[in-house]
């Protein structure tokens, strides 16, 4: 297990204030213009050199990430923007990081931004997440007020804004380019690639959408060294992660651990377990509702790391560990999902438009068994039609799932489909 | 340039290209729903997926930057399951109601299904319903239809410049709608019916009323404005059904104006179909072309010639107009005006003509726009100001009424002594003009149909000459015309011959009694009550003004009706050709022309259209080249008097109704009710 | 006037930001570059919002339009876009209940039933007494304290059909429980106190997570 020492996120549950002056106390702001001396293009490396990758989902390394960036600033400012537009079903990590580290992600903000050549960075915060919103302000202008934000940010030298913008009610903002659509007043629709943001992003201009955890622990990596946080976890999964455990354990929480932490081990030790014991477990969905779920034996012996999560053909995603025992019907989990889906495709484009109503609608049938049995191989069909042909990775998110719902619980799915039949030929018989 | 493979043919394509104009370059046929060549890439439909060597999935070609060395292939298993995938989520919850919809035969949709669609429908929950929305007179919607590929969308605010359409909602409840469901406020709207992949958006006035394989399709030029936009008119028998464009890159690309497409309804209404004359009893009465014929003979016979006029109107093609020339000089008489507005233009060609053509508004890099509003003059010429301004943020000025042209215009003031200020240097925008490279003015009618419209002319010209609007390279002095005849009119010296009086003088004559016999070729914009007192021949096609004022009326053809040249504002040559016949006993122009020459004994000559053509060709070597424009040479034009101090004005306040088959257009008439009504509620609701 | 289900059939005339909101809408757009006011919409559309009784009229689609130099359609286009955006009246205590999968997992149901059983409405729909609107939403983000319910600006957490109930007493009395946890949990630790951090607490556990603090829009 991971000793406390070696955690960043030291009042994750809100035992301390979330105020700065204990935040100060916890190490936050210690040195950042230090920080900043290292150089933009050191702290890139720095980061590279930690091998922290992206916490939003897609794992991507956050080092090369930022490097991405151009080296100069020409005419067009550059923007780094803070995905905290968390509402990945099974995620709500980002949301204890504004409420009790606001701090650690606004010096992430300087850090970033600074590594970045940007003077401004916008945190967007999705809708719902009003209180969260207050609080993540409240830090903000107390910052400005200790000289920490604004001119001469820490007395680094650099100037450096950050604006909170709250999102209204849409899943796919938390896609980067419909984020940035969204922050520039429009609906959120996500945007052809290319060009990718590092080259036209925020109105137009180079910009880096990073997920809050990957920026809230920047900080502390350079402060305690590239090193450090490479040599926690495994190789290529390096440093510590928060992870998010509902459904179906004895004590939900959120927790933070090193990445490659057994599933098993993490449930237990941390969750109280699964609810009526691990062999009451049915299946995991490990990283956020995108990722495929996993059934029991797949469970229980795999660590909880992005290259693990990958070879057994999920994610480690968000590290959103949704938990279901033996007592949950599964179909309709995933069905409920394909409704998720459904309803944040933004509607742009035609697979998912199209493709997340209709998975939706036969998920609902074939959770009464209202179907034929080739309506599976029709679906699993359908999934595959939309997966890889649209704009965005939603639609991705929406195939997946029913896809390992079908992979691994077809024999319940076609146990309902004859059920159901049965009871219409005796119903019809009547 | 980038080189790209696709499916082993190796092209080279513009930088800029994408990976969809490569695979055209090819040969190879993408499908498409959202791309559209003029619009924005939206990227949204996914029908135009293709494999591109190291993608690991299949990639928008109308979204992706050809690159250099590229290898793509369109020919893939997993291209042709993309495609199909695509299609079928698009049919999913499509209605199948081709055999009612309005768009079968020319449905992109259905087409393309024949192609990649699947036999059959492996969907069985229940299609989606979308309530259908207002949108305004032309344009019907059965919005269930919609596969939400943001044409009309795109082509509303970035083409028409009425950022008016959009789509509420997201998912699958998205739908396109108008703010409120309020009518699309565009000259331009019904584009979007022609935009319309499928049978969401079709035209309301043709609804229901014929399928495109009855039709006969005739290629031609609308004369609704000055543009000359080529068009193509598709009748079913003797009656006109509907107008559509046709691409002319350097005209109306492929867009037309909504008076341009659905006027024609004007064209069943207020017809004049046979001969009449005015009774004793002051009204009018039908009569034979032989008793016609013989009352026009007598009149112009017994005349004299200096108290004999011509006057040529605005939608007149070259041959009647040359008909009409031929016949005055042989009558021997100088009085013939193709002015109706008294424009004081003609003369050097360059001081009437749209210089720059069309195509090199596309260059300017600042306008200043004289008494005119091209948004209502010359819609579609209007739409690509709005392009270069939207790529360039041009400079734009404007002298005469302030209106909301769809781009940002500085507004000068309504003072024609403004056109002394920039001269002399004395205005804000004087300095826009003298950094330009490229600068552009345009003068309206408005401006030159004034008393003093000659010297304004020559002020402009002074203004040109001075700010390099007129170089070695580059000529901006453009008119726009608003008159599909003019050019052609002047051209041949359709104006007062030496000692001939102009419309004005006409006018002023006839009052006096001094003017027996107006011939009145097409004209319904001019007072005729000037000319009570003279004996009118209305020669047209309509029971506009000049019919309701004259002592014999002879039926003509209107421009659907016969084969005529037109020449555009630019100076264009160009072809119209006959899509159906005139009605009842009316007749082609010239023949009228020429049959009354024959009656008075002094023929012109002329026996067919190829002899009017011939003839006119001679006189005037230009009009036999096609598609082309004649070259100019800058010359001294216009009057240097003082400007008077009347303001300003555009020609045009009223865009859907300009000449008589417009005044007689249904459809108009409603588009006109909507926008008053529109009007009206947006003052009631400030 | 019924153009679409989705807006209030009644509409006001007319709709005015208060003179401290025009205050505020110009700190707003102050965050964004020049020429870039557009990105105000959100925020002004909640700020319209929270001004009108929970509830944006079309008079305050097109204010905001005009104030931010938007069209119109573009403006609806975000209303209809977002969810929280409501277009039509809701009712005092607007109550949005999270059924997606992970609260789902953890008795949303019971929830919901807590909520039917009292005042027989389904998602979309107002209390007969007009206080209480229902609306079953997507995830909100809170899933270790599943089930969540929404009140407002205010998420209550844990709860079960009896702690739904208790809730649903205190709103009715307008004194709201306070915010958060409905077992006493401060945040996202495991029940009962958690399992790391140990040395970090510094035993008062701080309650403040419902507390409001600065500025009540960001």
């Amino acid at each position: 297990m991971l000793k406390d020492q070696d955690r960043i996120f030291t009042n994750i549950y809100g035992w301390a204030e979330p105020g700065l002056k204990a935040a100060k106390a916890r190490g936050d702001w210690d040195g950042t213009a230090k920080l900043l001396k290292l150089g933009h293009d050191e702290i890139v490396e720095r980061i590279k050199t930690s091998g922290l990758r992206g916490r939003g989902g897609a794992g991507f390394p956050t080092g090369l990430k930022w490097s991405f960036m151009p080296k100069e600033v020409k005419g067009r400012p550059h923007y780094l923007v803070v995905n905290a537009d968390e509402s990945e079903p099974g995620t709500c990590k980002d949301r204890d990081i504004i409420r009790h580290e606001p701090h650690k992600l606004l010096e992430g903000c300087v850090v970033a931004g600074f590594a970045m050549r940007s003077h401004a960075a916008y945190i967007y915060i999705r809708g719902e997440f009003v209180n969260e919103a207050r609080r993540l302000q409240t830090a903000i202008d107390e910052a400005y007020d200790a000289g920490l934000l604004g001119k001469n940010a820490a007395k680094s030298g650099w100037d450096f804004d950050v604006y909170l913008h709250r999102g209204a009610g849409a899943y796919i903002c938390g896609e980067e380019t419909a984020l940035l659509e969204s922050l520039e007043g429009k609906k959120g629709q996500p945007r052809l690639k290319p060009p990718f943001p590092a080259g036209v992003g925020l109105y137009g201009c180079p910009t880096t959408v990073n997920n809050v955890e990957s920026i809230a622990v920047a900080p502390t990596i350079l402060r305690r060294g590239a090193s450090w946080f490479a040599g926690l976890g495994k190789e290529n999964n390096t440093g510590t992660k928060l992870f998010c455990i509902s459904g179906h354990v004895n004590k939900p929480c959120n927790v933070e651990e090193e990445m490659g932490i057994p599933l098993r081990e993490l449930l237990e030790k941390h969750a109280g377990g699964v609810r009526g014991g691990w062999d009451n477990l049915l299946a995991v969905i490990p990283g956020g509702s995108s990722t495929p779920l996993m059934p029991i034996d797949v469970c229980a012996d795999i660590t909880m790391d992005f290259d693990a999560l990958r070879e057994v053909g999920t994610g480690l995603g968000t590290a959103g560990i949704i938990v279901m025992d033996k007592s949950t019907d599964i179909v309709k989990a995933i069905a409920r999902l394909s409704y998720f889906y459904k309803h944040e495709s933004c509607g742009q484009c035609t697979p998912c438009r199209e493709g997340t109503g209709w998975m939706w609608r036969m998920m609902e049938r074939l959770v009464q068994g209202e179907a034929e049995s080739h309506e599976i191989d029709t679906l699993e069909q359908v999934t595959r039609q939309i997966e890889g042909h649209t704009i965005c990775a939603l639609g991705d998110a929406a195939a997946w799932p029913i896809q390992g719902l079908i992979k691994h619980f077809r024999p319940e799915i076609e146990r309902r489909i004859a059920a159901r039949h049965a009871i219409n030929a005796v119903a019809a018989a009547e | 340039m980038p080189k790209l493979t696709v499916n082993d043919i190796e092209v080279d394509v513009e930088d800029g290209s994408t990976v969809l104009h490569a695979c055209e370059a090819a040969g190879i046929e993408i499908p498409r729903f959202c791309y559209h060549d003029r619009l924005s890439i939206a990227g949204n439909c996914r029908m135009c997926l293709v494999d591109m060597e190291r993608a690991p999935k299949p990639i928008a070609s109308c979204a992706m930057p050809a690159g250099d060395g590229m290898v793509i292939r369109t020919d893939t298993d997993r291209v042709k399951k993309a495609r199909e995938g695509v299609m079928e989520f698009l049919l999913i919850n499509h209605p199948l109601d081709c055999p009612i919809c309005d768009q079968g035969g020319e449905c992109d949709l259905q087409d393309q299904a024949m192609g990649y669609g699947l036999d059959g429908s492996r969907f069985s929950e229940n299609k989606r319903a979308v309530d259908n929305k207002h949108m305004g007179p032309l344009i019907s919607t059965v919005m269930t239809r919609c596969i939400h590929c943001t044409r009309c969308v795109r082509f509303a605010t970035e083409v028409a410049g009425v950022p008016e359409l959009g789509a509420i909602g997201r998912g699958e409840t998205m739908e396109i709608t108008t703010y409120l469901e309020k009518t699309l406020t565009s000259e331009l709207s019904a584009n979007v019916i022609d935009l319309c992949p499928v049978g969401a958006l079709t035209s309301r006035p043709y609804a229901f009323t014929a399928r495109p394989w009855e039709l006969n399709k005739t290629e031609s030029i609308d004369v609704m404005d000055a543009v000359g936009s080529n068009i193509r008119v598709d009748a079913r028998g003797a009656q006109v059904m509907r107008v559509l464009p046709r691409l002319n890159e350097d005209v109306n690309e492929e867009w037309i104006s909504d008076k341009t497409r659905y006027a024609i309804d004007g064209l069943r209404r207020q017809r004049l179909d046979r001969p009449y004359a005015r009774g004793r009893d002051g009204k009018l009465h039908s009569i034979s072309w032989e008793e016609a014929l013989k009352t026009v003979a007598g009149k112009l016979r017994k005349a004299k010639a200096s108290r004999v006029a011509a006057i040529a109107g605005d939608q007149c093609d070259a041959e009647s107009m040359f008909a009409l020339k031929s016949l005055m000089a042989r009558l021997g008489s100088p009085h013939l005006d193709c002015r109706q507005d008294g424009a004081k233009i003609g003369g050097a060609r360059s001081g009437y003509l749209f210089n720059s053509t069309i195509a090199g508004i596309d260059d300017a890099d600042a306008l200043l726009i004289i008494g005119s509003n091209p948004r209502v003059e010359a819609a579609v010429l209007n739409a690509r100001i709005r392009r270069n301004w939207l790529a360039t943020q041009m400079p734009v000025a404007i002298i005469g009424d302030n209106v909301d042209l769809t781009y940002a215009a500085q507004w000068l003031g309504v003072e024609a002594a403004l056109l002394d200020d920039v001269l002399s240097g004395n205005n804000k925008f004087a300095a826009k003009l003298k950094k330009a490279k490229r600068p552009m003015i345009i003068i309206g009618m408005g401006a030159l149909t004034r008393r003093d419209g000659a010297s304004v002319l020559g002020r402009a010209r002074q203004i040109a000459e001075a700010y390099g609007v007129v170089t070695d390279k580059w000529n901006g002095f453009n008119i726009l015309h608003n008159a599909a005849a003019r050019v052609a009119g002047l051209d041949m010296g359709l104006v007062p011959g030496r000692d001939g009086m102009d419309v004005a003088g006409m006018a002023a004559a006839a009052k006096a009694g001094r003017l027996d016999v107006l011939w009145a070729l097409g004209a319904d914009e001019i007072d005729y009550s000037d000319f009570a007192s003279s004996f009118v021949i209305y020669q047209g096609h309509h029971g506009d003004a000049g019919a309701h004022h004259a002592d014999i009326v002879l039926p003509g053809a209107a421009y659907t009706e016969k084969d005529g040249i037109y020449l555009n504002t630019e100076g264009r040559v160009q072809y119209a050709n006959r899509a159906a016949f005139p009605p009842g006993e009316a007749r082609e122009d010239w023949a009228i022309i020429r049959a009354v020459s024959g009656a008075i004994g002094k023929s012109i000559g002329m026996d067919s259209l190829a002899e009017v053509r011939d003839a006119l060709c001679e006189a005037v070597p230009h009009f036999a080249m096609p598609d082309q424009i004649d070259a100019v040479k800058w010359a001294k034009f216009g009057g240097r008097a003082k400007l008077s101090s009347k303001p300003v004005t555009s020609a045009i306040e009223n865009f859907y109704m300009t000449c008589a088959i417009s005044r007689a257009s249904e459809t108009m008439a409603e588009c006109r009710r909507a926008q008053q009504a529109d009007a009206k509620g947006a003052v009631a609701a400030e | 006037m019924s153009i679409d289900d989705r807006i209030a059939a009644d509409q006001p005339k007319t709709f005015k930001f208060t003179a401290k909101n025009e205050k505020e809408i110009k700190r707003i757009i102050a965050k964004y570059p020049k020429g870039r006011q557009a990105s105000a919409v959100m925020p002004l559309l909640d700020l319209a919002q929270r001004q009108h009784d929970n509830w944006i009229p079309m008079a305050a689609i097109e204010a905001i339009a005009h104030r931010l130099e938007m069209a119109e359609i573009r403006v609806l286009e975000v209303a209809t876009f977002y969810t929280m955006f409501n277009l039509k009246p809701v009712g005092k205590y607007f109550l949005q209940a999270c059924t997606t999968t992970p609260c789902w997992l953890r008795g949303s149901d019971e929830m919901m039933r807590c909520i039917k059983d009292r005042y027989n409405i389904a998602s979309g729909q107002t209390s007969a007494c007009g206080r209480f609107s229902l609306l079953e939403v997507e995830c909100l983000g809170a899933c270790v304290n599943a089930p969540i319910l929404q009140v407002n600006d205010d998420f209550y957490e844990d709860l079960d059909y009896e702690t739904t109930g208790a809730l649903l007493d205190s709103l009715e009395a307008d004194k709201p429980l306070p915010a958060g946890s409905v077992i006493g949990r401060s945040g996202s630790e495991a029940r009962g106190g958690g399992t790391t951090l140990a040395a970090v607490k510094t035993g008062k556990a701080s309650k403040s997570t419902a507390k409001k603090r600065g500025s009540a829009h960001a």
